[in-house]
Order: C-alpha cells, then sequence, then structure tokens
C-alpha cells in the first residue's frame, strides 16, 4: 500500500531535475566536470561567482596534486604556499558576495528551489572555514616539512576538504549536503593518518574511519526515507511537503529525520558520538587536529542547522527536545572528561582540548535547540559562538604546535614557565584559554556564552541555561589551571636539560608566529568590539 | 566632566600598556627601574589630579543625579553600553580609590617588594587601578562584572608573584573563591537583564525591580548576592581573605582591604537594593545576621591571635579584623534604611583610610624586623615601638584607636550610624531580629576595642632596652620621609572624616534616599 506513493513522488518531474542538479553541483565540488549541455529545459544557469569559494580552493588541489609529480624536491615548499595563497584568495573572493543575494543551480521548473545559496548564513560560516583553513595551511607550512609528509597529498587532501566544507553552508538540497559532507570528510580520514609509521596516527585514522562511515551510511538511510516521505531533495521543498505528509508515511518521515540528525551529530561530536575524538585528535599532526576541531565540527553544525531549522521545522517538537539533551550531555560528558585529564600524561594538553571541543561543541548545540521553540533566529547565536570559537581555538593549537617541536610529549606540564620561555606565546594561550573559558579579559568569549545562555533563555530552556552556567563553571577549572601553569615558575630543571632550554629558545617559524598572531589579534579585536560577530546573534542571517 | 571620568577609567589602562614599552628618550631616569616605577607614580598622580578635579566639578547640590555621563553604545546585539557616571555614592569611594592606589605608587616607588622586574609591577598595579575605577564609575551590569571581573589577574599576580610565604597557595585560592562567587553573580545580573531587557542600572533603579517576579528577584538576589558577599567578605565566605593578605606584599595588602573589598559592598548598594528591593527585603535579615555573626567571629578571631603564645601574624589579624568591621558595613545595608546604608557608605570608607594605614604601618614594622609575627615581635616585654621608633608607634596607636571606633575619627560614625540603622530596620523588616544583630555588633565593638589595645599593648609598649633572643637591642628605623609622605593623606583624612562626617554623608545622602525610592522619588 504505501509503496504506491513513493513511487509516485520518485517519477516526479521535479525529482528528476533535482538529481541532475545535484549531480551538477558535485561535480563543481570536485571541480572535475563542467557542466554538460543537455535539454534546454534542464539545464540550469551556473552563477560562477557565487561558487568561486568552492571551486577555487578545488582547482588549487587539484593544480597542487598535478604539480607535486613535476616539481623538484627542494621546490616542494612552494606547493604549501601555492594551497595558501588559494585559500587566502578563496576567502578573498566571499567580499563581491556580501550582499547575501545570489543563488544557482536553481530548478529550471520552479526557480525558488535552488541547490546552492551564497545567502549570509552560507557566507559567514565559509567565511569561518576558509579563514580556518587558511591559519590551518600556515600551522601545516611547517609541520609538512619537519614531519617529512609528502607535500602533495597532504596539501591536496587539506584544500579538497576545505572545499567540501565550504560547499556545504551553502547546500540547499540533501544530495548535496551529503555530498559536501563526505567531501569534507574524506580526505580528513587520510589526513589523521599521514603520519606514516606512526601507529597512533594509522589507528586514530582507522577509528576515525569507521565510525564516519557508519554514521554516514545511516544519515544517507535517512535522507533515503526523507525523500520516499516527500518526493523531493531540496531543503525547501522537503520542510513545505513535511507539513502534511500522508498519515502512512508519517513514521517513516519522523525515523528519517531522526536518522539524517544522526550524521551531522556524529560530525559535531555531540555525545554519544563523541568517544573519536580524543584518539583522533591525539594521532593526528597537531594542524589537523585543530582544523577537525574547528571545520570539522563547523561542518557538522552547518549540517545539523541546514536539516533541522530549514528543512524539518515541522518536527521541531521531536529534534528541538533531542538537541537540547544532546546539548546537556555533550557539555557536561566533555567538561567532566576534560577535567580528569592528569596534565603529566603524554599528549595530554592535546587530549584537554579535544575534550574541551566536545564540551564547547554542547554550547554550540544549544541555540540550535532553543530554534525549535522560538524560530530559527536563534541559530544566530551558534554561528557567532562558531566564530568565537574558530579563531581561539585554532590559536590554541597554535600555540600548542609551537610547543611540541621542542617538547614533542606535548603534556600539560610541559607549559610550565612557558611565559619565561616565550612570553608572547604564553599570553596568546593565556587569552586564548580565557576566551574559551568565558573570562575576562576574554570578554569575547564571554559576551558569546552571554548570547547563548540568552537564546536558552529566550526559548525556555531554563533548565539547560542552568546545566550550561554548571559547566561553564566545571571548565573555568581546567582552563585556569592551565593558564596558572603558563605563569609559574620553571620546574627546576636538571643541568643536563637546562641547555635544551637554551637549544628550545631558537626562533620559532615564521609561518607559525603568524598564524598565532592572525588568532591573537583576532580575539584581541573581537573582544574590544564584539559586536563585529555578535550581530549575528541578534539579526536572520537567512533571507526571509 | 564627562571625558574627565572617562580620562580617569580610561588612562590607567593605558598607563599599563605604557608601562610596558620601553622608556622614551628623556625619561629614561637613573636606570629602567627607577623610570617604570616614576612613571606609575606619574600616572597615578595625573589620575589622582584628575579624580580631585571632578569632586571639584561635581555639583554638590543634586548629588543625587549622575553627572559626568557617558553613553555610548558598545554591543548592540546585547544592548551593552558604555554607560560610565558618579553620584554622591560612588564619587566618594572614585577618589579614595584613586588616592590609595597614589599612595601605594608612591610608597612602592621607594620600597618596592620582592619578586620580579618592577615594570610588570606598575603594570598590574595600573591595570588593577583601572578595574576598581570602572566599578565604581559604570553603569551598565555587563561592565560592571567585566570591571568586577578586571581586577582578578593582577591581585592574582601580585600575590603570586611580589607576595610572601605561601603565596602560591593564597594567590590560587583567592582566584578561586572570587572566580566561583562572581561566575555565580554572572548568571544573577543576567537574570535581571535578560527578565528586564535592559542591563542599564540607571534604568532598572528607577524601575524598582517592577519588571521582575519576586522569585527572579529573589534568585538574582541570592546569586548576586552570593558573588558580592565572597568579595567583601561576608562570613563564611571569609576564609580566602587572611590568606591573602597575610600572603600580599604590603601594596597589595592595603590596596585589598582598601579597595577590593569596597567592590563588593558597593554592588550591594548600588544594584541589589535598588534593582531588586523585594528580594533583597526577602534576604536582608538573613544577611544581617551572617553580617553580626561575622562582627563577633572577626573579633573573637583577633581577640585569640593577638593573645600571648598564638603565634598570631599581624597581618592576618588585621584581615580578620577586616570581617569584623565589614560586618558592620553589611549590617547596615541590610537594615535597608537610609541610616544604615549612610553609615555603611562612611564604614566604607573609613575602613578604607584606616586599614589601609594599618596595613602600611604593619608592612613598615615587617621591614624592619622581618617578622609580622606577633609573639616574635613583642618578645618578652612587648616591642617596645614608644621606646625605639616613637613615631611609628605613635601611628600604630592613632591607627589601632582609630580602627575601634573612638569618635572623633572616621572610624566611628560608620558603625554607630550602622547600629542605628539595625536599631530602627525598615518596614517589613523584624524588629527583635535587627535588635538582636544590633547588640551581637555592639558587643562587637567592645572585642574590636579589646584586640587593638592588646596589640598596641604588645607592639607599642614594653622595654626598649630588653635583648630579642641572644642578640644585641635592636636599632630601628623611625619613620622614612616616604613613609610620611605615603601615610599623611590618610591620617589627615581619618581625622576629617571623623571630625566633619557632613562632607561625606551630604554627598551620600540624598542618593541614597533615591536609591530607595526608585523611580518614585
Amino acid at each position: 500500500m504505501t509503496a504506491l506513493p513513493v513511487l509516485s513522488a520518485l517519477s516526479a518531474p521535479p525529482a528528476l531535475a533535482t538529481a541532475k542538479a545535484t549531480t551538477a553541483t558535485a561535480a563543481t565540488a570536485a571541480a572535475t566536470a563542467a557542466p554538460a549541455a543537455g535539454a534546454a529545459s534542464v539545464v540550469q544557469s551556473v552563477d560562477w561567482l557565487a561558487i568561486t569559494p568552492v571551486v577555487l580552493p578545488a582547482a588549487v588541489a587539484l593544480v597542487v596534486l598535478v604539480a607535486d609529480l613535476f616539481v623538484p624536491q627542494r621546490l616542494k615548499p612552494l606547493l604549501g604556499w601555492l594551497s595558501v595563497a588559494g585559500l587566502a584568495a578563496a576567502t578573498a573572493t566571499l567580499l563581491p558576495l556580501r550582499a547575501g543575494d545570489r543563488s544557482t543551480f536553481c530548478l529550471t521548473t520552479d526557480p525558488g528551489a535552488c541547490s546552492y545559496t551564497a545567502d549570509h548564513f552560507a557566507l559567514v560560516i565559509q567565511f569561518l572555514v576558509l579563514a580556518g583553513a587558511l591559519v590551518t595551511a600556515l600551522l601545516s607550512v611547517t609541520a609538512v616539512q619537519d614531519a617529512r609528509m609528502p607535500a602533495g597529498e597532504y596539501w591536496f587532501l587539506l584544500l579538497s576538504s576545505a572545499a567540501g566544507a565550504a560547499l556545504l553552508p551553502a547546500s540547499r538540497d540533501l544530495a548535496t549536503l551529503i555530498v559536501a559532507l563526505e567531501v569534507a570528510s574524506l580526505p580528513a580520514f587520510a589526513l589523521v593518518g599521514m603520519r606514516r609509521g606512526d601507529r597512533l596516527s594509522s589507528e586514530a585514522a582507522l577509528k576515525f574511519f569507521l565510525s564516519s562511515v557508519t554514521a554516514t551510511a545511516v544519515s544517507l538511510m535517512g535522507v533515503s526515507f526523507v525523500y520516499a516521505a516527500t518526493g523531493s531533495l531540496h531543503l525547501t521543498q522537503v520542510a513545505d511537503r513535511l507539513e502534511d505528509v500522508p498519515g502512512q508515511l508519517d513514521t517513516l518521515a519522523m525515523a528519517g529525520v531522526a536518522l539524517t540528525l544522526v550524521g551531522f551529530a556524529f560530525k559535531t561530536a555531540a555525545v554519544p558520538f563523541h568517544f573519536w575524538v580524543p584518539d583522533t585528535y591525539v594521532g593526528a599532526p597537531l594542524p589537523i587536529a585543530g582544523y577537525l576541531s574547528v571545520i570539522g565540527k563547523a561542518v557538522g553544525f552547518t549540517g545539523l542547522i541546514l536539516v533541522t531549522v530549514i528543512a524539518f521545522p515541522a518536527y521541531s517538537d521531536i529534534w528541538g527536545p533531542a538537541l537540547a539533551v544532546l546539548a546537556a550531555l555533550t557539555m557536561t560528558l566533555g567538561n567532566a572528561a576534560a577535567l580528569r585529564q592528569s596534565a603529566d600524561r603524554a599528549h595530554s594538553a592535546v587530549r584537554l582540548l579535544a575534550w574541551s571541543s566536545v564540551g564547547q561543541a554542547g554550547y554550540l548545540l544549544v541555540p540550535i535547540a532553543a530554534a525549535a521553540y522560538s524560530g530559527r533566529d536563534q541559530i544566530g547565536s551558534t554561528v557567532a559562538y562558531a566564530l568565537m570559537y574558530a579563531a581561539v581555538n585554532l590559536g590554541a593549537f597554535a600555540v600548542a604546535a609551537l610547543v611540541a617541536r621542542t617538547e614533542p610529549q606535548n603534556r600539560i606540564s610541559d607549559y610550565r614557565g612557558l611565559y619565561a620561555r616565550r612570553p608572547a606565546a604564553a599570553l596568546a594561550l593565556a587569552f586564548f584559554l580565557l576566551c574559551l573559558a568565558g573570562l575576562p579579559p576574554g570578554i569575547i568569549g564571554l559576551f558569546a556564552k552571554v548570547t547563548v545562555f540568552q537564546s536558552a533563555v529566550d526559548a525556555g530552556l531554563g533548565w539547560l541555561a542552568v546545566v550550561m552556567a554548571v559547566n561553564v563553571v566545571m571548565a573555568l577549572y581546567y582552563y585556569l589551571r592551565w593558564t596558572a601553569l603558563l605563569f609559574r615558575a620553571p620546574a627546576p630543571a636538571a643541568d643536563g636539560t637546562s641547555e635544551d632550554a637554551a637549544g628550545a629558545r631558537t626562533k620559532a617559524p615564521w609561518p607559525l608566529t603568524a598564524a598565532i598572531a592572525v588568532t591573537a589579534v583576532t580575539a584581541v579585536v573581537l573582544s574590544g568590539a564584539p559586536q563585529l560577530v555578535l550581530r549575528f546573534a541578534s539579526g536572520s542571517l537567512f533571507p526571509q | 566632566m564627562q571625558f574627565l571620568l572617562a580620562f580617569v577609567v580610561a588612562a590607567p589602562l593605558l598607563g599599563a600598556v605604557a608601562a610596558l614599552l620601553p622608556a622614551p628618550p628623556g625619561l629614561k631616569g637613573k636606570s629602567p627601574e627607577q623610570a617604570v616605577l616614576r612613571h606609575g607614580v606619574t600616572v597615578t598622580g595625573v589620575i589622582l589630579a584628575a579624580a580631585v578635579a571632578l569632586a571639584l566639578g561635581f555639583d554638590r547640590d543634586t548629588p543625587a543625579r549622575f553627572q559626568a555621563t557617558t553613553d555610548i553604545s558598545w554591543i548592540p546585539a546585547l544592548n551593552v553600553r558604555i554607560h560610565l557616571g558618579v553620584d554622591g555614592i560612588s564619587l566618594p569611594l572614585l577618589l579614595m580609590t584613586a588616592l590609595l592606589f597614589f599612595l601605594c605608587a608612591l610608597y612602592s616607588y621607594f620600597k618596592l617588594p620582592e619578586g620580579p622586574s618592577p615594570k610588570a609591577f606598575v603594570a598590574l598595579l595600573l591595570v588593577l587601578e583601572c578595574g576598581t575605577l570602572a566599578t565604581f564609575a559604570v553603569l551598565d551590569l555587563l561592565l560592571f562584572f567585566l570591571a568586577f571581573e578586571m581586577v582578578l589577574i593582577p591581585m592574582y599576580f601580585l600575590i603570586a608573584r611580589w607576595g610572601g610565604a605561601q603565596r602560591q597557595a593564597a594567590a590560587w585560592k583567592f582566584i578561586l573563591y572570587t572566580l566561583l562567587g562572581s561566575v555565580v553573580m554572572l548568571l544573577g545580573l543576567l537574570l535581571i537583564g535578560l527578565n528586564s531587557g535592559t542591563f542599564d542600572m540607571v534604568a532598572l533603579a528607577s524601575d524598582n525591580g517592577r519588571e521582575l517576579t519576586h522569585t527572579s528577584q529573589l534568585l538574582a538576589v541570592l546569586a548576586i548576592g552570593i558573588g558580592l558577599a565572597v568579595k567583601t567578605p561576608m562570613w563564611p565566605l571569609h576564609s580566602w581573605l587572611p590568606d591573602a593578605h597575610t600572603a600580599a606584599p604590603t601594596v597589595g595588602s592595603v590596596l585589598l582591604a582598601g579597595v577590593l573589598l569596597k567592590m563588593g559592598t558597593y554592588g550591594f548598594v548600588r544594584i541589589l537594593i535598588p534593582v531588586t528591593p523585594d528580594g533583597m527585603a526577602t534576604f536582608a535579615p538573613y544577611l544581617g545576621a551572617f553580617a553580626a555573626i561575622g562582627i563577633v567571629y572577626g573579633s573573637l578571631a583577633c581577640l585569640s591571635l593577638a593573645r600571648k603564645g598564638n603565634k598570631g601574624d599581624l597581618k592576618r589579624l588585621i584581615a580578620y579584623s577586616s570581617v569584623g568591621h565589614m560586618g558592620f558595613v553589611l549590617l547596615g545595608i541590610a537594615s535597608m534604611t537610609p541610616t544604615g546604608i549612610n553609615g555603611a557608605l562612611f564604614a566604607n570608607i573609613a575602613h578604607g583610610l584606616i586599614t589601609g594605614l594599618l596595613f602600611f604601618l604593619v608592612g613598615a614594622l615587617k621591614d624592619r624586623y622581618g617578622t609580622a609575627d606577633l609573639d616574635t615581635l613583642a618578645g618578652v616585654t612587648g616591642a617596645a615601638l614608644y621606646g625605639r621608633a616613637p613615631r611609628l608607634g605613635a601611628l600604630l596607636a592613632f591607627a589601632a584607636v582609630a580602627s575601634l571606633g573612638l569618635p572623633g575619627l572616621a572610624g566611628f560614625w560608620g558603625e554607630m550610624l550602622a547600629l542605628f540603622g539595625a536599631f530602627d530596620p525598615a518596614r517589613g523588616l523584624s524588629r527583635p531580629a535587627f535588635l538582636t544583630y544590633m547588640a551581637f555588633g555592639a558587643f562587637g565593638t567592645l572585642l574590636t576595642a579589646a584586640y587593638l589595645l592588646i596589640v598596641v599593648r604588645r607592639v607599642c609598649m614594653g622595654d626598649p632596652g630588653a635583648r630579642t633572643g641572644s642578640g644585641p637591642a635592636l636599632e630601628l628605623a623611625d619613620v622614612h620621609r616616604y613613609e610620611f609622605a605615603a601615610w599623611t593623606p590618610l591620617v589627615a583624612l581619618t581625622v576629617l572624616a571623623g571630625l566633619w562626617p557632613a562632607v561625606l554623608l551630604g554627598l551620600t545622602d540624598p542618593a541614597v534616599q533615591k536609591l530607595l525610592a526608585g523611580g518614585n522619588a
């Protein structure tokens, strides 16, 4: 009985056009093919300017991959600089789009349904992704050389992943969304396992890969259910048709909604899909760990926001409470685990950052949950918070990368007395940690948390606000302990090691310094003028 | 006028940045150390001058009105504004803060505490000054929180870097206590701000809490009250204070007692009383009870520290005496009457002047003897300060009698008015309860007199010829000239405020009346 409407939905003309559109979008994502000419009625117009921020990194990725074959070994570092330039250019191409009124790959039959929309939401997240990837690239320049990672592959993978991550916030149909998610994730698996001959690295990659693929599979299953129930993949059309799903398809649609969310929840590392995080971050090269903690998360959140508030508002009574509970669990578990990190364990600094990023993911989920109760503009708080988090978390990873050059164990206790050795780096790290903790002088961290609070209170989620408050207090302890350690007197070193300390005072490589400087300046400027990011929290990011 | 206030708040921060830069040519001084310390004295001096100018330009006929106001939008998304202004309540505190910082900078120019570079010391001192001045000048709840928090980090480093024994533990305890308190306070501030739709203190105060339900008022008072009570400190949340004071350098102790503690009580008066009057009325009897216990507890602790053979540290003793004195302030606030609150504000200033002086004196003693341990100081017969360093002894005796509330000196009026307030509390508050608190408070003044007189006897009197241990009799330097310079203003103001209390009360009273009346005034 139920098969009949499904079949008829599948054969509906919009669905056909959708399939065509998604293949076209997917193709541009990998930048492998020019749009194929077809029958005039199904060919969609392409706004090349609108998709430049996505196409440019992808194109540079291919150039780097090919160039790697011909460039002699001594010129390999140039590949890195080419990638940095590509990402910088891609970030710059967002500027002409800032009006936020472009869409492309629209259905020829229904110009309102587009697969790619460069609205303000998409642009802000694309900025976050591309700028974050740029900082990651700066960090990677030295890491690739030091760890003797294969340059061509590394840069190709990083750029492809960035292209996928940049595509995701602009995609407005479920197929493009999944494709973008996979384009962003698949290279990341390889990047995690990039440290050849390191057992930890391969193990981390495998763990990441297996759990991620399972989540994607579940998500795809959900998408297919939703498609079956609504007959469309375009988010706006899905939203409209979910309003009145026929009675016998209701369960199918509901299951579809739930399963789709699972895949994105995994990327955000929300509990219970968080267990891969610490091992993966520790095993990955440090810049990649930073990349995953910021861009990887942004990808998950964007996807989650798009499917929840754009595609499934009809089921907000399901995903709202679910996300609220998920947020509470995520922040509590992340912070509790971070509290338990002992300072002397190997890689405890990265481990702490990993768990703290799980905790932060919890805060990011709060406004999305709130959007279920009081309108989709609440997600502006998530965007504002994510921008703050991206700057300071990448900064923290940058300082960790700097310290890891002399202290490969990267224990938290290695940061003791960092102020005496590298005052600027210590001050920057202290500022980043205070921003993450939400404590003055990290004003932007404080106010970003306030907007998240506000969204919870506005939505009537008082209990969630209380849980979050408790978590913020818990988190203060480990952030502050680390911060205080930076300014302690250095541990009394044995005679042999004091010469090491003198050797450690070698100059930091300048790309690393630049990455720290960029993030620190961003954090300081934002603390002086929080309105720069907080305005997203008060206005609407989506076209009305 | 408005530039003056903005300047007073912003200049310390600019000065702190300038302190970290190398000195410009022509201002290099004898050495980089000397140059940066001189920079500290100059900046705090200029700020003091600006604060005095602000006070002179202050319209004393309308002290209830906010003057020298600045109101600029800062974060429209959260409706946070940079709103500055002074009225009769904040002006005296602002002046006292500027004065104490100047005196501390002057004192450290000649006597820098042991520790790392003076550059960082001066910069931290100036950041601390910015935070405290901003606390008294801002009129926005979130800015108040920022200013309140801003003092934590410099104070932490002043204790942890330039402090004495046990400094790391004391600094850590200080920051944990106050931080936990202020996070709770932030929640309360957000509750008020988000519920009533504005963070502006002036608007909230004239609203008198009409926008807030009784439950949210109760929660807000509880949350904000805890944060402020930790800072004040109120018994039983005081235990960070004695450790912090004992470990802090002299200048740190002076500022901690003289300025930082006032931020807590100021918050009670500025925020809780006008913004959440219902919630405050509910909690006032409990606040009064804690205050009364604090008075007696502080005095008893001091009495025990002052006794022979208890190895009492003088700095710790004065810290505990602060707990008692701040108890009077809280009792005055809890009475919720104009009399009580005026008394509380007066006692605030008096405590800042007198305890600041006491910490200076004890610091000087510690420098001379190498210890602040009362038993070691006193030896068998007493430290005989009158014989060995008569001026220092006289000053110590003066500060002690001022602290115990001798009529004619600053300490008297505040505590008397606070007790008066408790004698006749606001309508709706239980009179028998407050009478009991008043009796406790009065008993506390007796105990205060007892321990301070014991201290004077053991430190100032004794046989100057007596030998400590096996060494020869100690030769003590009497008061140095720079010490005179740093202490005389405090002595003079203590006498002035004692003899002419109207100069302060005339400023605070109209403002307090307006606070209590809110928009009905």
